[in-house]
């Protein structure tokens, strides 16, 4: 028998049912690999070995007595850090918020444990999600587990990292401008961002409201559907969040993308984007002609303007919601401030790395009399046309595929210093986030060891189409291998 | 455009309430222009008749029954707090005695 870090989430869940192993045994195989792996990959913020044992010790004792078990009892996960959960530290890798415990569970954290979900521990971001690489952490960065002097991607580096090389077989993330789909093609893994509302944000910390989206992380699509699954689920405490039952996503996978009807946007394919990278896709497009889908180039004139509007869009939020870091209610104080302001500034100056005030100083400045209309409303008009472009397509397409990510995994250091470098990591991904759609990243191929990720871009709501079309590619297409060698 | 000048970069960090010492504020006003300068291709845009949007999906208010429910314990929610007396959070004096 495989080792038991090696199996899908729907492996263990038939053999923790099947009485095979208990969740005891899974929870520590994962401890062991991450006691093993995290001191070189450093993918985790806090472990939580004490709240996973006694979480899979809870299920074995459920399952003992004859009760049934929810659909993930005992399968691990990992929660990005800006996931609150009560009691556990929550730091949104962010020196400000010190090792602050929330008063509550995220949604999103109290639906995967009520799914019977083992929380194996929080993974590093960088700074309150606001980078591709987790080189802005407050805290360190993560390696890649394919070559460990290459960044994982980011912001949700540390949950791509942890399910890349095995430490758990799911993981979450949130997906501002690609926060997962860009980490997860870098790691050679699958991630999803559904459809804007699709997932509550509640207890999700804040970065840009209007386009911040929970979604899974794992090692295959099949894996995904069933994070996604309990995921999905509407809820009162976030206004966003859409009063719309998820369908069985698991149903979805049937395998057969026959008359399936892809569109393959040209921007996407642009300078900037690697020729490797457009080779795979290209050949992941190939494939799909093969399993009978039909493609056709189309395109999306205004996707070259959404990096632009996302860095007026995004900052602006992010300015109004890391307003209330000022060190009064949680996390750190300067404590040399001789009157409140001097606490606010000092505080914020201690606590928030360079990318953060960057954003918060451009989001600011975007929101400013006598520039607001110039930038901000600018930006909102621009992405009406992008998210227009997106509708027309639907008229036509039932996807959309493109490369996740211009390059594979870039070397730690390689980008710093170049204030454009890192935020062009983002161009396939940022429209998607502007229109409120779905996407999926999972591997399409190889360059010199580093995995490539092939976007698939669903209409709002149809994450089951995209989820298909993903599986069908994943099942024919058979990458191997999946797991990276981390050899010392 | 217009580009962003030292006692600008001032000003919003004023706004920001960061502290920024004279080479942060430098190194800000030259990233932040090369940023802004990004934003100058929006203006080619023709966005006359275009409305904005604010949000993804066209959601209008959402309402609950008013009916109450229990808050989150208030001893928990000090207990994040960097300084917390009795039930109050404790800051730096605002008001002056004089």
């Amino acid at each position: 028998m495989a080792e038991l870090w090696e199996l899908s989430a729907a492996a263990l869940r038939a053999a923790i049912g099947r009485g095979e192993v208990s969740c005891h045994e899974v929870a520590q195989a994962h401890l062991d690999r991450c006691a093993a792996l995290d001191p070189r990959v450093r993918a985790f913020v806090t472990l939580t070995p004490g709240t996973a044992l006694a979480q899979a010790d809870h299920w074995d004792a459920a399952r003992a007595r004859g009760e049934a078990l929810p659909p993930l009892a005992g399968i691990p996960i990992a929660l990005k850090d800006n996931f609150c959960t009560r009691g556990i530290r929550t730091t949104c890798s962010s020196k400000i918020l010190g090792d602050w415990q929330p008063p509550y569970d995220a949604t999103a954290t109290r639906l995967v444990r009520e799914a019977g979900c083992v929380l194996l521990g929080k993974t590093n971001l960088d700074e309150f999600a606001m980078g591709s690489s987790t080189e802005n952490s407050g805290l360190f960065t993560t390696r890649n587990p394919w070559d460990l002097d290459r960044v994982p991607g980011g912001s949700s580096g540390g949950s791509a990292a942890a399910v890349a090389a095995c430490m758990s077989p799911l993981a979450t993330g949130s997906d501002t401008g690609g926060s997962i789909r860009q980490p997860a093609a870098l790691c050679g893994v699958v991630g999803m961002k559904p459809t804007y509302g699709r997932v509550s944000r509640y207890g999700l910390v804040a970065f840009a409201s209007s386009l911040d989206q929970i979604g899974p992380f794992a090692r295959s699509v099949e894996d995904a559907a069933l994070l996604l699954q309990a995921l999905a689920v509407p809820d009162p405490l976030d206004s966003t969040s859409l009063p719309v039952e998820a369908p069985d996503y698991r149903a979805a996978l049937t395998g057969d993308v026959r008359g399936l009807r892809i569109g393959v946007p040209r921007e996407y394919f642009a300078e900037g984007v690697h020729e490797t990278v457009r080779t795979a896709v290209r050949r992941a497009l190939d494939l799909f002609c093969d399993l009978g889908a039909t493609v056709e180039e189309t395109s999306t004139p205004h996707a070259e303007y959404g990096l632009a509007c996302y860095y007026i869009i995004a900052p602006a939020e992010a300015s109004s919601n890391l307003a209330r870091y000022d060190g009064v209610r949680y996390g750190i104080r300067a404590d040399n401030a001789r009157d409140v302001i001097g606490m606010f500034e000092e505080t914020r100056d201690l606590g928030f790395g360079d990318e953060v005030k960057h954003r918060i100083m451009l989001g600011t400045y975007a929101l400013s009399a006598g520039y607001y209309d110039a930038y901000y409303d600018k930006a909102l008009r621009v992405r009406t046309l992008v998210k227009q472009d997106f509708e027309r397509c639907w008229e036509r397409y039932d996807v959309l595929v493109a490369p996740t990510s211009p390059e594979v995994a870039f070397r730690i250091g390689e980008k710093a210093g170049d204030p454009l470098a890192m935020k062009l990591s983002d161009i396939c991904t940022i429209p998607v986030n502007m229109a409120g759609n779905c996407a999926i990243s999972l591997p399409c191929g190889f360059q010199d060891g580093l995995p490539i990720g092939l976007q698939i871009i669903g209409k709002s709501l149809d994450e089951a189409t995209v989820l298909r079309a993903a599986h069908a590619y994943e099942q024919a297409a058979n990458w191997q291998p999946r797991v990276p060698s981390l050899s010392p | 455009m217009p580009r962003l000048t030292l006692a600008e970069v001032e000003h919003v960090a004023l706004l920001s309430r960061l502290r920024l010492t004279e080479t942060e504020k430098q190194k800000l006003a030259d990233d932040l222009n090369v940023i802004l300068q990004q934003f100058d291709r929006l203006q080619a845009v023709d966005t006359r008749e275009v409305p904005p949007t604010a949000h993804a999906m066209t959601l209008t208010n959402v309402f609950r029954a008013d009916t109450a429910r229990p808050s989150l314990p208030r001893a928990e929610l000090l207990h994040g707090a960097p300084e917390a007396r009795d039930e109050f959070f404790v800051v730096p004096r605002v008001v002056d005695t004089e």
